[in-house]
């Protein structure tokens, strides 16, 4: 054999060799820096190394983008923070030398739902700066996504398209794609609009069952928090939630002393506001417990989560998931969510909800709202479940959530 | 631009390398150390000094906190197509106000359902164009009162950096060129530091320090965070009560700068770098208003509004005090020989900054949240519509201008460059002459 004849394909060879070493180095130099940005943590903890892996990271080719956005699933907030700088960066600096970004690479990314919604839907803007078509191409398809912001997007798209129907005066399409749109929504924003849409066309919807929201209780108070000094006192209630027992109250208004003992309380609203000035008493310093049977047909993962304007604690099946000291600061749809894991067949939920002595007017609501969902928001109802009271005003109930 | 960047990476330098000559010596008797000390500190704040160009305007209320721009000759009449030189769309909404740094326009603001997603966005002043955008999901509690925003605190930068903080208690820093430095979650450090309501307090950077309010009825702080690496240089319990006010800064006539904190039971001085306190007023302060120094002179929204004489240590002296100098939302600011509130009626008040006594009042109109700011013998002051009053101070002032934009303007003005920057809720403006 020549020499020529196989010096031409040992060089291409070797240029290959080179070229793979070259890339798997740099991967494995891009692994090390996100290794030094994941490391970052609480209290400034590896700021310094993450800060100059972040400045090295911002510098690489569009080439490492799938890397560094898949990186973000199973990066802690901060570091996910810091990697989407990086992305970022990279893209703009792209974009300015009049270069492409991987639209392809970047739309099967936005696809591929084994990768965590904040880094799809990063990659979905970073695809929209390109090619804004991409929004008419990929939003439909992402109805019922586990990502909250693409899913939002899609429900958005069948309320304008319901509403040209309604326009048309085509009532049933119309009414079809609200009832689509409103399976798919968890926003309250949404799913109060499409009610309040679908109850025009003669389709009302029950907002509760929709959310999740428990409305039947039962309740005992008021136990004494004089100076807010209760939220960590041990009542009865937080030992034992035993609905036939009694316990002494604070004195009376006559200052003979009182019994305590659980009696129901409901809502009857549709978003499940339960008001405990009107089911226990309308007092100040206070603190009410209210506890229900919540039956699952499964073992399951679920969010607990409350609305209260109130300090507040959340136990389920006697471990404390949460606790919330504060008073009066905002009250608003899901404010607090607890973690937590439902047993097949009962569970029990207790909440403590405690009011102070604020002389506000706006300070003297004594009230919360709760719901039992997924991770996203899709309502998990109990198998005992009871049906929806109509609004009356009847303050107590004769059923009981416990059973 | 480039310039600018070398010249604050040469500043920087420069800098490290003289404090560190000066602290690096072997150990010294503590008095000579304190003035080392000092004197590094002095020459630290002088060269940040150098870097601070006149046409900056570095924080929420300009580069010194007065809400008093050295600028005059700027624009008094605009709407929505006069004297608007650009207007750029932000993304999401927000309150806070925008700063200048370097002939760079530096906003934030806050999108989604959710409110959750954060956005800390870089307009270059002369064009108008965005250079930058950088994204960040909020690591604490997103909840506000929906009047206002994640992006409620105004960004605050030392000429080399920008530091975004929002409601969330998130705060991160960015290059001038875009690269993120650093982000700190505050509440995901300090679970409980939570205000629903929604916090606005803007954070102050000097002596290389981020001074950050987080005061909630939860964990409830102020603290110092190094603007290099986001490392804690301290941190100081505060009143466990809701708290909307800013960090001011107070000169203290060597070069060196007091920060002040204002909480809803004193107002407090301390040294940036260190968080010692100089000294501290014990009084119950409003919790939205900050207050405002001139010079030794410092004006606190508390019982109306409370003048003091403070120094670098020492209680101050209280001056004295007017009821009817109550500012509303917006803090109060000084022209001459005296100080301006807007009360809650929309009415702005004047007052002899040498006895309190009332001077002047005139009737604007409408609910301000955004502090007036005075530029030459102009004080602009924008209300939540959109309207921005000016009003040609002296004995008696007088409305010159209405300006409409046609857009909710929570947040206070900037002035750079001889432009006016206007953030409104969805828009950032500059307003300029000759346009």
């Amino acid at each position: 054999m020549r020499p020529t004849r196989w010096i031409l394909p040992c060089c291409l060879a070797t240029s290959l060799i080179a070229a793979s070493s070259v890339a798997l180095g740099a991967e494995a130099s891009s692994d090390k820096l996100v290794m030094a940005v994941k490391a970052v943590g609480h209290n400034a903890q590896g700021n310094a190394a993450a800060a100059a892996a972040v400045a090295e990271l911002s510098q690489a080719s569009v080439d490492t983008l799938p890397r560094l956005l898949a990186a973000i699933d199973d990066a802690n907030p901060l570091a996910a923070n810091l990697l989407a700088g990086a992305v970022e960066a990279i893209c703009d600096r792209q974009l300015a030398g009049g270069g492409k970004l991987p639209v392809a690479v970047l739309e099967k990314y936005v696809l591929d739902t084994a990768h965590q919604a904040r880094s799809r839907r990063l990659a979905y803007e970073l695809l929209l700066r390109v090619d804004a078509s991409a929004a008419d191409r990929l939003i439909p398809g992402l109805l019922n996504d586990v990502g909250l912001e693409f899913r939002r997007d899609a429900v958005a798209r069948l309320i304008t398209a319901g509403e040209a129907d309604a326009k048309a005066e085509k009532a049933d399409a119309a009414k079809a794609t609200f009832a689509k749109a409103l399976t798919a929504a968890r926003d309250l924003d949404q799913v109060k609009l499409l009610a309040e849409k679908l109850k025009q066309l003669g389709s009302p919807i029950d907002l509760p069952t929709h959310f999740g929201l428990v409305l039947e209780w039962q309740a005992i108070g008021p136990f004494d928090n004089t100076d807010m000094k209760s939220f960590d006192t041990v009542y009865p209630p937080e030992e034992k939630v035993d609905l036939t027992a009694s316990y002494p109250g604070p004195p009376g208004a006559n200052g003979k002393p009182t019994q305590l003992r659980w009696k129901p309380v409901y809502s009857s609203e549709d978003l499940g506001l339960v008001d405990l000035n009107k089911g226990l008493t309308k007092a100040n310093d206070v603190v009410g417990y209210v506890a229900c049977q919540f039956d699952s047909d499964k073992e399951q993962d679920v969010d607990l989560r409350l609305a209260t304007v109130n300090a507040n604690k959340i136990w389920l099946n006697g471990k404390l998931l949460a606790v919330n000291e504060v008073y009066h600061a905002g009250n608003e749809f899901d404010q607090y969510v607890a973690a937590g894991r439902l047993k097949k067949g009962p569970n029990v939920i207790l909440l403590k909800i405690l009011q102070n002595k604020q002389p506000e007017t706006w300070a003297q609501d004594w009230s919360f709202q709760f719901r039992v969902c997924d991770k996203i928001g899709t309502a998990v109802l109990a198998k005992n479940r009871p049906p929806r009271r109509p609004a009356t005003t009847g303050e107590q109930a004769s059923a009981a959530a416990l059973r | 631009m480039d310039s600018l960047r070398f010249q604050a990476k040469e500043f920087a330098a420069r800098d490290q390398r003289l404090t560190k000559a000066l602290l690096d010596k072997p150990a010294v008797a503590p008095q000579r150390r304190w003035v080392r000390e000092r004197f590094a500190m002095a020459l630290s704040l002088s060269l940040l000094a150098g870097l601070a160009s006149g046409a900056d305007w570095l924080h929420f209320r300009g580069s010194d906190t007065s809400g008093v721009s050295t600028e005059a000759g700027l624009p008094t009449t605009w709407s929505a197509t006069e004297n608007v030189a650009w207007q750029t769309a932000l993304p999401g909404r927000g309150v806070s106000s925008p700063i200048v740094v370097g002939g760079k326009v530096i906003v934030t603001s806050s999108s989604g359902f959710r409110d959750d997603k954060l956005h800390v966005v870089c307009v270059d002043a002369g064009s108008g164009q965005i250079e930058w955008h950088r994204q960040f999901w909020a690591t604490g509690r997103s909840l506000h009162h929906p009047t206002s925003s994640n992006a409620a605190p105004s960004p605050t930068s030392d000429g080399r950096r920008v530091y975004a903080f929002f409601s969330s208690n998130d705060l991160v820093c960015i290059d001038l060129d875009g690269t993120v430095r650093w982000v700190r979650g505050l509440t995901y450090d300090f679970p409980t530091a939570v205000n629903d309501v929604g916090m606005s307090s803007s954070p102050v950077v000097v002596d290389d320090t981020v001074i950050v309010q987080v005061e909630c009825k939860g964990d409830s702080f102020s603290t110092g965070i190094d603007a290099k690496t986001g490392e804690t240089h301290w941190q100081l319990p505060r009143l466990k009560e809701m708290n909307w006010c800013s960090p001011a800064l107070m000169p203290l006539g060597d070069g060196r700068q007091a920060v002040l904190l204002q909480s809803p039971d004193r107002l407090t001085a301390h040294d940036p770098r260190t968080g010692k306190e100089l000294w501290a007023h014990v009084e119950a302060c409003s919790s939205i208003p900050s207050a405002t120094a001139d010079k030794n002179l410092v004006l606190v929204p508390a019982a109306g509004l409370t003048a003091l004489r403070a120094g670098a240590s020492g209680t101050p002296e209280v001056l004295w005090k007017e009821n009817r100098l109550a500012p509303g939302n917006s803090s109060p600011v000084t022209h001459g020989e005296r100080v301006y509130v807007i009360n809650r009626g929309g009415v702005l008040v004047a007052g002899n900054l040498s006895d309190g006594d009332v001077a002047a009042q005139l009737r604007l109109g409408g609910s301000f949240w955004a502090t007036p700011i005075v530029a030459g013998d102009h004080l602009y002051a924008a209300n939540e519509a959109g309207v921005t009053y000016v009003v040609k101070l002296g004995d008696k002032p007088e409305i010159v201008a209405k300006n409409e934009l046609g857009e909710p303007v929570l947040g206070t003005p900037a002035v750079g460059g001889g432009a006016l920057f206007i953030r409104s809720d969805g828009n950032l403006w500059k307003i300029a002459g000759g346009k």
